[in-house]
């Protein structure tokens, strides 16, 4: 509860700051709205479904192309740790494009598949694989060989052991690299619908855009409020009750 | 197979080591780790093997339990060769190798659920009934970081022999644990061993570890590591860790580990 009312205190007091600096009149009202403004637009927004519209738009592509990227990276992780050839090609290359920003897939994307959710997608799991290949790699090489000499004294098989040992054993790195991948995908799909307006729908990023077109700064912070409460919910939905879970039975997460 | 008969087990196992070498390449040097290392085990004999840290005696546990090849020589167990590891010959590591993404129950269940046979419902039991024969009935549902380094090597314990394994392997169990809990663990297998009789062969640094346990004892020196001297250790069970006839034995091992280290030592 203190906690929750210490939280809620620091919120109010950067809104707190954000009206002192707007009344003061330091910038144009153009550059920086009042959060009254903004509170508006998102009411209006949200009133005629713009908001709520581009916001499936987009979690749809986010969440369809996370998904694909994870079911692509955990097991090439997998196998960049266990074999040698795999470490040496797929691992080379997935640590290479790891450095690549995201928005450097976006013009590739728009010559090959056009306008289209194709590109978008593509640049979403581009921004997703390859960070969950390297976190999953990392949390396999990070098991402790005892682990998997045990289970095999107990007659678990090599399928066995990676579904039972290799999988669970590595839990904690495969959670943060969800968690980076998601990241990484917010931030790619993000990129991706301010550079390219397709037609099949228009997403968060398309609505940043045009605010940023229409000089209306109040619907880019409004927007970008938006995105990143998105991005708290989807951790606290996604993310926690796994991070809960894991504290409590490696008791970690409190030094 | 019942739950009865599941619980009382089966036979212990004879093992035969039978010329058994091994070396380990590494890029500067060859390691002669095991030299023709030969005797037998009898069903339900409790064999220790001591020796100096780097002697070849995890390897050599490492190759009955089937995780480790001999180089020459093989490893019988009921005159079957061991080429691979299997749930008749359980370890217990050194270290806890306990699995922390499960709890107490569900490290023991983890053997159980990969013997073919057994209903779910019996597996449960067995895991309960073998938890409660190592004292930890109460803390089934505990996670491994909330159990004290006894604890561990308790539901380890409990883990190795709830598949009714022919053979238990035990590395070093008890190193990392404090006097006191040993001295508790030292008579607590000696009690669950004359409950459910298993071939032991138990691997220690430790003297006085292995003259209180041991029917048998294997000295084994390094480089090569080789079984320099048996002992038989006839006294009556349960042994009390403390007592004068242990320390005299422990005494007579030191003298003969001191006696191979001299001459070995580098002039």
């Amino acid at each position: 509860m203190r906690r929750a009312l210490l939280a809620i205190l620091f919120f109010l007091a950067l809104v707190a700051i954000w009206m002192a600096i707007v009344r003061a009149e330091i910038w144009s009202p153009v550059l920086l709205p009042s959060p009254r403004s903004v509170l508006d637009y998102l009411i209006n927004s949200a009133r005629d479904g713009t908001l709520l519209s581009a916001s499936i738009v987009t979690l749809r592509r986010l969440l369809i192309g996370y998904f694909i990227g994870l079911l692509i990276g955990l097991p090439l992780g997998l196998l960049t740790a266990s074999l040698t050839f795999v470490e040496d090609t797929i691992g080379v290359m997935a640590l290479g494009l790891q450095t690549l920003p995201s928005v450097c897939w976006v013009p590739l994307a728009l010559l090959w598949f056009g306008q289209t959710e194709g590109a978008m997608l593509f640049v979403v799991i581009m921004g997703t694989v390859w960070s969950v290949v390297i976190a999953t790699d990392t949390g396999v090489r990070t098991i402790p060989p005892i682990f998997a000499r045990a289970a095999r004294t107990m007659g678990s098989g090599p399928f066995h052991r990676w579904i039972h040992v290799i999988l669970p054993a590595s839990l904690p790195y495969l959670i943060s690299g969800m968690k980076q991948g998601w990241a990484f995908a917010w931030r790619s799909l993000m990129a991706a619908e301010i550079y390219v307006t397709i037609l099949t729908g228009f997403g968060l990023g398309h609505l940043l855009h045009y605010g940023r077109e229409l000089n209306a700064m109040d619907q880019v912070i409004g927007i970008m409020l938006v995105i990143v409460v998105i991005g708290l919910l989807a951790d606290k939905i996604l993310f926690s009750p796994w991070e809960r879970f894991l504290h409590r039975r490696w008791g970690t997460g409190r030094v | 197979m019942s739950l009865q008969e599941e619980l009382k087990g089966p036979p212990p196992a004879k093992l035969i080591v039978d010329h058994v070498s091994k070396w380990f390449r590494q890029k500067r040097q060859t390691i002669h780790a095991l030299d023709d290392v030969s005797f037998e085990v009898a069903e339900g004999e409790f064999i220790v093997i001591v020796g100096p840290s780097g002697c070849g005696k995890s390897t050599l546990l490492d190759i009955i339990a089937g995780l480790e090849h001999p180089d020459k020589g093989q490893v019988l167990a009921d005159n079957q060769p061991v080429t691979n590891p299997g749930r008749h010959r359980l370890v217990m590591f050194q270290e806890s190798a306990l699995f922390p993404w499960l709890n107490a129950f569900g490290n023991v269940m983890f053997g159980l659920r990969l013997k073919p046979g057994l209903r779910n419902s019996e597996r449960r039991e067995v895991a309960k009934f073998f938890l409660h024969l190592v004292g930890l009935e109460k803390f089934m549902e505990a996670n491994v970081h909330e159990l004290s380094g006894g604890m561990k090597q308790r539901v380890a314990l409990a883990r190795a022999l709830a598949p009714n394994p022919r053979v238990l392997l035990m590395d070093e169990p008890f190193a990392a644990l404090d006097a006191m809990t040993r001295e508790q663990l030292y008579g607590d297998i000696q009690k669950i061993w004359e409950k459910r009789r298993k071939t032991i062969i138990f691997v220690t640094h430790n003297v006085r570890e292995a003259a209180c346990l041991a029917d048998r004892v294997m000295v084994m020196s390094p480089t090569p590591g080789r079984i320099r001297e048996v002992f038989e250790v006839k006294l009556p069970r349960p042994r009390n860790f403390n007592s004068i006839e242990i320390a005299q034995h422990a005494a007579k091992l030191t003298t003969v580990l001191k006696g191979y280290a001299k001459i070995e030592a580098p002039a």
